[in-house]
């Protein structure tokens, strides 16, 4: 394709467009920190995709991941066009060998996520916790593990970013990410009021005795259910060493800044492609040959169905989140768009804004998935109620797609017992998954570790750390 | 909004070739595919006996076929039935398919595509598999026949000469000489004879490294296809043993019943036949080839025999007699016993033969191999019964 273009088609052009679809995108009544673009190497593009950052700690599982990624890469099952980290400045990266209309759709789609991530309270609050320069604090963080390597081995750095890593989503995004430590001593408990005999003798004439002044009790720790366990980890691990807890709040750290992008998947990408495709169409000064292959391009990403399927068994969120704001603009004005952006996350957006007409204009419906015999899987149409709808989209965006798992417990001799919230949870754990998870732990935690949750029939089951080593 | 005029620009950089040189995702890959190597090796024990991986005899390498590792989290049970939302043409009650037998043609990019699909396959060397064995064991290397009983001539270089046949000429060694002369020398000539030098070889004397391992394999009929595999798993890792020690191993196959043949390896564990059980007629054919081919003033001897432990009791004497003949000659002779169950062995006709030369005092030693899981053990005992035995002398 690409020795049909003239030279200047190449993606020197982009020096030229983006600016002109900056001012365009402010005109329009964005806003956004400034950007800096670079275009990079296919393959720097798949490390950035897999690590979720352009330099980040080393670690096998990254390995897997970046294999599966460049397989299908390879195979042509997935492009690559664009990761942008929210910042000031914002850091956006391009694909240098993917085509200038693909360049220049893809520059304007990044506009709209610079508005959104600066606009959206969630990513907001996020923004202002961990800093403006996740980038460079992230590269920062893997230079000092690197560094932990060459002090205390591979291995021992390895155990605790099996376990760090492993908890990425059990943290407490509510808690804030710089916390204090729980009070020592909590304040005695009021006396239960008198009762019976008590009552009575207290209503007898004659001197009050003096109160003895109520003693402060050590507090327990932790004082109740602690979701955030790579907090507590750091915090109260019976002996965890300086560099370890590093490693812990660092891996913390990161997973409050990915947070938001989760948690507006839906809202962010449609925001992002409603946006590219606005801009793109009201962008004048592009040849007609660079917007006539941007909106192909457009009409791939955000399409519903893979290739020439009628029906789909996963909702592709660009396609859901672009409809949506089509048809928010579409009925309301800019300002109240603007809010909603501002106010919003997949949650309330999906409840507020997936009205039922838009729902059954675009075929959504409710299946079932039951597993078959030899991998086979059945899914049956249930119906097309939009409550259920909402609720299905949303359910694996609750608590960061992992189970709810708390610290219950610490004992006086720094026994670590871990609850699990069936009740919200609706069924238990993967016991053997669960018990690998609980070996990373104990590795670090160093003291006996265990975990309740119920077994396939729903009985309380308390899990140990499996025996062995992997 | 109007405070976003007075922001800096961004910046849009076209150029950026250095990252080129970033490749973390392939340091991380090769860091997981270490760890699949150290896990596979710690369940040595497990792989030596999962006789399958045994492809095809003489090859240098055997290949493991093994998953990607999982990094683990917190996960909830797999559900009996979950729901879901999708998009499209689809009406209540409908049904749709997918996993079980994948897709064809243009791939959907739905169902069933989850990571536990793929798989690779990791090569080890059978080298270092024997190597890793030997570290996991403690053992020291094994010492060969006592050196001087066992000599062998040895040609070593040694030295240069100026005159010597021509296949020795070393040249490299002579550019030199002439570039020494040419420096010193005012309008030079590019060679003279007087640079040419010539390796020069010595002989010495060395202790052989020859070894011969016979194999001898009981084919009668009562020999399953079971008990032939345990055979073969065996007679693999001890050889490998062996060739970790010896450099020139050969090797000697012989299947018998009332009669003995010797086969080659690709045939050897083919052979069926039905027959009775002669062990005489084995051992006497390993005695004889050694004989011929592989005297014991040249060559250290292993003899190896598999058996389910019958032998026809007339064949008593005859056994016996073979068997001391060889067992006085041989560095090593073992009997791996496969017998119909746990129990019976030690009790057989031969494995009281190999159990009485062993209380003998010769390097006479026997294992019962039942199952798969015993074959390390017998290895274990076999490489320990070398290492002890060296170690006495």
């Amino acid at each position: 394709m690409e020795h049909m273009h003239g030279p200047e088609m190449s993606n020197e052009q982009l020096a030229d467009y983006a600016p002109r679809i900056e001012a365009l995108a402010k005109e329009r009544g964005l806003s956004f920190y400034p950007v800096d673009f670079e275009l990079v190497p296919n393959a720097f593009m798949m490390e950035v995709a897999v690590y979720g950052l352009p330099v980040r700690m080393p670690h096998w599982s990254f390995g897997v991941r970046y294999i599966y990624q460049y397989v299908q890469h390879r195979m042509g099952h997935s492009k690559i066009f664009e990761v942008v980290f929210p910042g000031n400045p914002n850091r956006a990266y391009l694909v240098d060998d993917n085509a200038l209309a693909e360049n220049t759709l893809v520059t304007a789609h990044v506009l709209g996520h610079a508005d959104f991530s600066r606009n959206n309270q969630l990513f907001d609050r996020m923004q202002r916790e961990v800093g403006y320069h996740i980038v460079e604090q992230a590269a920062e963080r893997a230079n000092r593990i690197q560094a932990a390597i060459e002090d205390h081995g591979q291995s021992r750095v390895e155990a605790v970013l099996d376990a760090a890593l492993a908890l990425e989503a059990n943290v407490d995004i509510n808690q804030g990410l710089n916390r204090p430590d729980y009070p020592e001593m909590r304040e005695p408990r009021d006396k239960p009021p008198a009762q019976g005999f008590q009552r009575h003798y207290n209503q007898l004439p004659g001197e009050d005795e003096a109160e003895p002044l109520p003693a402060r009790e050590r507090a327990p720790i932790p004082p109740g259910p602690e979701y955030d366990l790579l907090w507590f980890i750091a915090r109260y691990a019976p002996e965890l060493e300086g560099w370890e807890r590093d490693i812990f709040l660092a891996v913390r750290e990161e997973s409050f800044y990915f947070y938001p992008v989760f948690a507006c998947q839906i809202m962010n990408e449609g925001w992002a492609s409603y946006w590219h495709a606005r801009l793109l169409r009201e962008a004048d000064f592009l040849p007609n040959r660079v917007y006539l292959d941007a909106i192909k391009t457009h009409s791939d990403v955000v399409r519903p169905y893979a290739g020439d399927d009628a029906v789909s068994l996963r909702v592709n969120p660009y396609h859901l989140g672009f409809s949506m704001w089509e048809r928010i603009l579409k009925d309301c004005s800019l300002e109240e768009a603007l809010a909603i952006r501002r106010d919003e996350d997949d949650f309330s957006f999906i409840r507020n804004y997936l009205h039922e007409d838009l729902a059954k204009e675009l075929r959504l419906f409710n299946f079932t998935r039951r597993p078959g015999a030899g991998g086979e899987e059945r899914f049956i149409v249930r119906d097309r109620e939009i409550d259920t709808l909402r609720e299905n989209i949303l359910a694996p965006k609750f608590n960061y797609g992992g189970p709810r798992i708390y610290v219950k417990a610490m004992g006086a001799d720094g026994h670590l017992e871990l609850g699990h919230d069936v009740e919200s949870d609706g069924r238990g754990l993967d016991l053997a998954r669960s018990r690998k998870v609980l070996n990373y732990i104990q590795r670090v935690w160093r003291r006996p570790v265990q975990l309740e949750t119920v077994d396939h029939s729903g009985d309380a089951k308390v899990l140990t750390p499996e025996d062995g080593d992997d | 909004m109007r405070d976003d005029d007075r922001q800096p620009i961004s910046r849009m950089a076209v150029h950026n070739r250095w990252y080129d040189l970033f490749s973390r995702g392939a340091r991380d890959w090769l860091r997981h595919n270490q760890k699949v190597r150290d896990a596979v090796r710690d369940h040595l024990p497990d792989m030596v006996t999962g006789s399958d991986i045994l492809s095809r005899p003489g090859d240098r390498t055997v290949q493991v076929p093994v998953r990607f590792m999982e990094h683990y989290r917190f996960r909830l049970r797999d559900p009996h039935e979950d729901d879901g939302v999708g998009q499209g043409n689809g009406e209540p009650g409908d049904v749709f398919r997918t996993g079980g037998q994948p897709k064809r043609g243009k791939g959907s990019g739905e169902g069933g595509s989850g990571e536990g699909e793929f798989q690779f396959v990791l090569e080890f060397k059978v080298d270092d598999i024997v190597d890793w064995i030997w570290q996991e064991l403690e053992l020291p290397d094994l010492k060969p026949k006592t050196a001087d009983a066992l000599q062998d001539d040895e040609l070593t270089p040694e030295g240069w000469d100026r005159r010597g046949p021509r296949a020795r000429l070393d040249r490299r060694r002579t550019v030199k000489e002439a570039v020494k002369r040419r420096a010193v020398q005012t309008d030079p000539v590019p060679f003279t004879d007087d640079d040419l030098r010539y390796r020069q070889l010595s002989r010495r004397r060395r202790p052989a490294m020859n070894a011969v391992v016979a194999f001898i394999l009981d084919v009668s009929a009562s020999m399953d296809g079971n008990r032939r595999k345990l055979a073969k798993a065996f007679f693999f890792w001890a050889t490998q043993g062996l060739r970790r020690q010896y450099g020139n191993i050969e090797t000697v196959f012989v299947a018998h019943t009332n009669e003995a043949w010797e086969f080659s390896e690709e045939e050897f564990f083919q052979i069926s036949a039905t027959g009775g059980t002669v062990a005489s007629s084995g051992l006497r054919s390993v005695r004889d080839i050694f004989a011929q081919r592989y005297p014991a003033a040249q060559y250290n001897q292993y003899v190896f025999y598999a058996s389910d432990g019958d032998n026809f009791a007339d064949d008593r004497d005859a056994a016996e007699a073979v068997a001391l003949e060889l067992a006085s000659e041989v560095n090593f002779m073992g009997l791996v016993e496969t017998p119909q169950n746990r129990f019976e062995a030690a009790r057989s006709e031969t494995g009281r033969l190999f159990k009485s030369l062993e209380a003998r005092n010769y390097p006479v030693s026997s294992y019962t191999v039942h199952a798969d899981e015993d074959i390390w053990d017998a290895i274990r005992a076999f490489f320990r019964r070398q290492v002890d035995t060296a170690e006495s002398d």
